[in-house]
């Protein structure tokens, strides 16, 4: 296991620049998550690391060793593709012990690695097939027994459940946690799931256009998201946006939505929460972020957070989940998603009284969309 | 497509009827010269001045085929066309693989190992496809002077190599444009080289891509004319010259049951081919004209 | 290992060198042998044509004389105004008849594979055995015309091959018989990569299978189109084989095409210069039909 450092990593293909100078660092055995839209580079980080595309400038240290200009079969890496990528003519037990054969590896050294990684994963049985004989789930198994056969020192996932579907994903996703924890291996893993980003990471890398936004834990990133981006990136359904002016001056700040029909709405910011800087923003416009789950029914919490901003709409959408029921109501311009509990027995149309949990509430700069407070 | 006639009317019956005739027909006339020369193969010279062409041997002799193969004239010599035959094979065999090892290297290279340039390099290789060989004649037969391969089998070898890298890079190039370049990361990262990638990830799983180009450069090699015409010498004629040979050679009486027992013997080889392994064949044609 | 400690390392590693140098290592024999046997010879060829070389090849330039005296050569413009009308018969035969089988094929034939097979057997054959056939067949002494003539039909004439004002159409025939059933394929194969789906949208727009066929599926076929006719008409420039085993240019030279022009007189008449002048021309005439080829090849190859 090692320690992974990337510094002022740069990519162009031609005059179009993927990566701009990315820099991070994760510690050994920490599992890193790169998240972001397709096309924000996360890929390319990801090829840049392996080794498999040359940097335009910037370096990659492994342990500490500056790797950049090695091969990628010098660095000592693994990788489980998006399309798992097993050699097809060769069963799965020679597909496991290629990478050894590769780095000369005595046979019967090999042959234990085999059984070990087979017994880890459950494989066993599957030894002597080929590729095309295995269910989608039993390949990704393969895959991963590849990587760790080779106690390389950093693994890399690329996508590597996006090709399951729903049930399997949450069971591999499972899976790999529990490896992870077993192993303590550096892991850096490229996903544009951010329920898997959430629940396997020790540290979230959000990418937007080759930059890295934010590089943090997953309750950092969730809960204290830079930038709008990041906020609106994260979450499912992810975080309302809701245009406001910010009022008031020192002490007490209050944020007044503009609403079309009815009066406007006014909802004090909790004075605990910088609304010293925030007086000087005074008039400002500014966009409130507030997730589904900041909504909660006004009779449930009653007593518990009788502080809570109260706030009445015409529901216009339900949509029950199961665990829980997603309602769609105006609010100021647009319309906003709550969640409120399984047990809320309301239909389209009616007027339901909400509260919102104004401490968690995240406030942008309208310009520039980042945090303000 | 094809479930698109459902009504089974009168009509539709007569539709059907009328199908079947047209493409009967059809066959008709792809078959029929072949059926001729088979039967006029088997027939003496006398049933075929006298007889008609679609009427079946009355008296079937091998003698024609004997000819052709050992004795008849082709040009000034008089041996058939066995020894050509040969030549042919002699020919065809080390062209064919050859050119395509050389393809299915130059395809993996030009697939697999991208680099600036590349591209261009395929488009050079692309065009050479589709050059008219005339343009190359000339300065060719000078150039196998001055190697010292003019009139030798190797010498048109060498021309057919040449001539053939274009299409079986082509054919390798469009085959491994299709397998996943995962699977050469992968190989990369578990410490295989160039070669090993190719020896063991990408070359086992070539088989279609190598029978359509050893089927393709079999029958273009084999069918050849041109080149043959122009660069063998007496001895080294590849079959097709000395077929036209033997039908133009003007001693006495025209003897077409020998023409087209000689006509079968240089079309055999093919015709198996095609018959064996009509699947490939047909693939090799449409690479590259069809996308897909 | 030994560099690991030092941070300002920045050149490859041996064996990085090597990966990255390999791939052109491999391609580089492959692109001497074309840059040298194509490319150079084209120009060399070119060179030659404006060289009065005759027998041997001499350096001795006249400029573009030859490409003159092949404008004022009576035979040159015969074998050129043979190549369109055989070209032209020879693309748009080929095209119709192979479309009109592909599209009857495609009805849910019984023995469809066995017809195909039929269909597409002349491609594998060399030239020189379907002029050696079609010649035989052709001939008005034992061939179709006396067949014919045997069944009662006297008056019967079939004799194209001996008549210079016909002659070239007996190569029509026995090209289109080699190449059509190639043009069935491609065409077959187009219809089967269209999405069933379009035919039954049409169908419950209530078109008919005819208009189906002309509205929807041909537009669909528009690139198998292109694609067969620049391989057919490549095909025909390049025809020699043919041409040489069928009619051998006659009666006289009715029947000659560019190849065989440049080739007799190249290499049997002594004339290395005109047959040059003759050659680049041919060259000129594929660039032609090939550039606009090549160029929506490389260019929908990068878009798919």
């Amino acid at each position: 296991m090692a320690a992974l450092d990337i510094e002022q990593v740069r990519k162009e293909f031609g005059r179009e620049r993927v990566l701009k100078d990315v820099s991070l660092s994760i510690e050994s055995g920490q599992f890193l998550i790169l998240v972001g839209p397709s096309g924000c580079g996360k890929s390319t980080l990801m090829n840049a690391i392996a080794g498999l595309e040359p940097v335009t400038s910037g370096r990659i240290l492994i342990d500490g060793e500056d790797v950049t200009h090695r091969t990628p079969a010098e660095r000592d890496i693994a990788m489980v593709f998006q399309s798992y990528a097993l050699y097809p003519s060769m069963t799965v037990r020679q597909n496991i012990s290629f990478g050894l054969e590769m780095r000369k590896v005595p046979k019967a050294e090999r042959e234990q690695a085999v059984e070990r990684v087979a017994d880890l994963l459950q494989i066993s049985h599957l030894l002597k097939r080929k590729p095309a004989q295995l269910s989608g789930g039993q390949r990704q198994r393969v895959a991963m027994g590849r990587a760790l056969a080779r106690e390389p020192k950093v693994y890399l996932f690329d996508e590597p459940l996006s090709n399951l579907d729903a049930k399997l994903r949450v069971d591999m996703r499972t899976e790999i946690k529990k490896l992870h924890q077993r192993l303590g291996t550096t892991i850096v893993y490229v996903t544009h799931d951010q329920v898997e980003a959430m629940t396997l990471a020790d540290k979230i890398a959000v990418m937007r256009d080759g930059h890295i936004l934010q590089l943090g834990s997953p309750d950092e990133v969730y809960n204290n998201p830079v930038d709008m981006f990041v906020a609106g990136f994260m979450g499912s359904p992810s975080m309302n946006f809701i245009k406001a002016t910010l009022e008031g001056g020192k002490g007490a700040c209050q944020l007044r939505i503009a609403t079309p029909e009815e009066a406007d709405l006014v909802l004090p910011w909790p004075s605990a929460r910088g609304a010293d800087e925030l007086a000087e923003r005074a008039g400002q416009t500014v966009i409130l972020g507030l997730r589904p789950e900041h909504f909660s029914e006004e009779d449930e919490r009653l007593t518990s957070q009788a502080e809570g901003t109260l706030l009445t709409a015409c529901v216009s959408v339900v949509e029950p989940t199961g665990a829980d029921i997603l309602l769609r109501l105006p609010l100021g311009q647009g319309e906003v998603t709550a969640r409120v509990g399984p047990k809320c027995a309301i239909t389209a149309g009616e007027r339901l009284a909400l509260r919102v949990d104004m401490d968690r509430a995240v406030l942008f700069d309208a310009d520039s969309e980042h945090r303000i407070a | 497509m094809a479930n698109v006639i459902r009504r089974r009317g009168i009509k539709a019956r007569v539709g059907r009827g009328v199908l079947y005739a047209v493409l009967i027909t059809a066959a008709l006339f792809y078959a029929l010269p072949l059926i001729v020369m088979l039967m006029t193969s088997f027939k003496p010279l006398s049933e075929i001045t006298a007889g008609s062409l679609l009427s079946l041997p009355q008296d079937p002799t091998l003698a024609p085929w004997a000819k052709a193969w050992g004795e008849a004239c082709t040009g000034m010599r008089c041996e058939g066309v066995g020894g050509y035959f040969w030549n042919s094979f002699a020919i065809v065999i080390p062209a064919v693989l050859i050119s395509t090892a050389i393809g299915a290297l130059n395809g993996y290279a030009l697939t697999k190992w991208r680099f600036k340039g590349s591209e261009l390099v395929f488009a050079l290789m692309l065009f050479g496809c589709f050059i008219p060989f005339q343009v190359v004649l000339l300065p060719m037969a000078q150039t196998l002077g001055w190697l010292g391969l003019s009139s030798s089998r190797s010498g048109l070898v060498l021309v057919h190599v040449v001539f053939g890298i274009a299409f079986t890079t082509l054919f390798f190039r469009n085959f491994y444009v299709g397998i996943p370049d995962e699977l050469v990361s992968a190989a990369k990262l578990d410490g295989a080289g160039f070669f090993r990638i190719f020896w063991r990830i990408l070359l086992p799983v070539s088989a279609p891509i190598i029978v359509v180009s050893i089927i393709w450069q079999f029958t273009q090699i084999w069918n050849d004319f041109l080149f043959g015409v122009a660069f063998s010498g007496h001895s080294t004629q590849p079959v097709t010259v000395a077929l036209n040979n033997l039908v133009n050679t003007s001693t006495g009486v025209s003897e077409y049951n020998v023409n087209m027992a000689a006509a079968m013997i240089a079309a055999l080889p093919t015709l198996l081919v095609y018959v064996l392994a009509g699947k490939y064949f047909v693939r090799g044609l449409t690479a590259g004209s069809v996308k897909g | 290992m030994s560099d690991t400690t030092s941070p300002v390392f920045r050149r490859p590693t041996a064996s990085g060198w090597l990966q990255a140098w390999l791939p052109r290592l491999v391609l580089a024999p492959s692109v001497a042998i074309i840059l040298f046997f194509v490319y150079g010879f084209m120009l060399w060829t070119f060179v030659l044509s404006l060289t009065s070389s005759r027998m041997l090849p001499s350096y001795d330039f006249v400029g573009f004389g030859q490409y003159a005296r092949l404008m004022a050569n009576d035979r040159w413009w015969v074998a050129s105004t043979n190549l369109m009308i055989f070209g032209a018969l020879f693309v748009l035969i080929c095209l119709v008849l192979g479309a009109v089988l592909a599209i009857l094929l495609d009805q849910k034939i019984r023995q469809e594979g066995a017809l195909r097979t039929i269909y597409l057997y002349p491609m594998a054959l060399s030239f020189i055995v379907t002029g050696v056939v079609w010649k035989w067949l052709l001939n008005p002494q034992l061939g179709i015309q006396a067949m014919v003539r045997s069944w009662g039909f006297e008056s019967f004439r079939f004799d194209w091959i001996v008549d210079p004002n016909m002659a070239i159409y007996t190569l029509v025939i026995a090209a289109v018989w080699q190449a059509s059933g190639f043009v069935m394929a491609l065409f077959l194969a187009g219809l089967r990569g269209i999405d069933d789906s379009i035919i039954k949208a049409a169908q419950l727009d209530g078109a008919s299978l005819a208009r189906i066929y002309w509205r929807v599926v041909m537009p669909c076929l528009r690139p198998v189109v292109f694609s067969a006719v620049m391989i057919l008409s490549h095909i025909a420039i390049k025809s020699f084989d043919l041409v040489v085993a069928l009619t051998g240019g006659g009666p006289g030279y009715a029947t000659d095409l560019p190849a065989t022009f440049m080739y007799t007189h190249a290499f049997n008449r002594a004339q290395i210069g005109l047959g040059s002048a003759s050659a680049m021309l041919m060259l000129g005439g594929v660039l032609a039909i090939l550039i606009p080829y090549l160029y929506s090849e490389l260019r929908s190859r990068k878009h798919g």
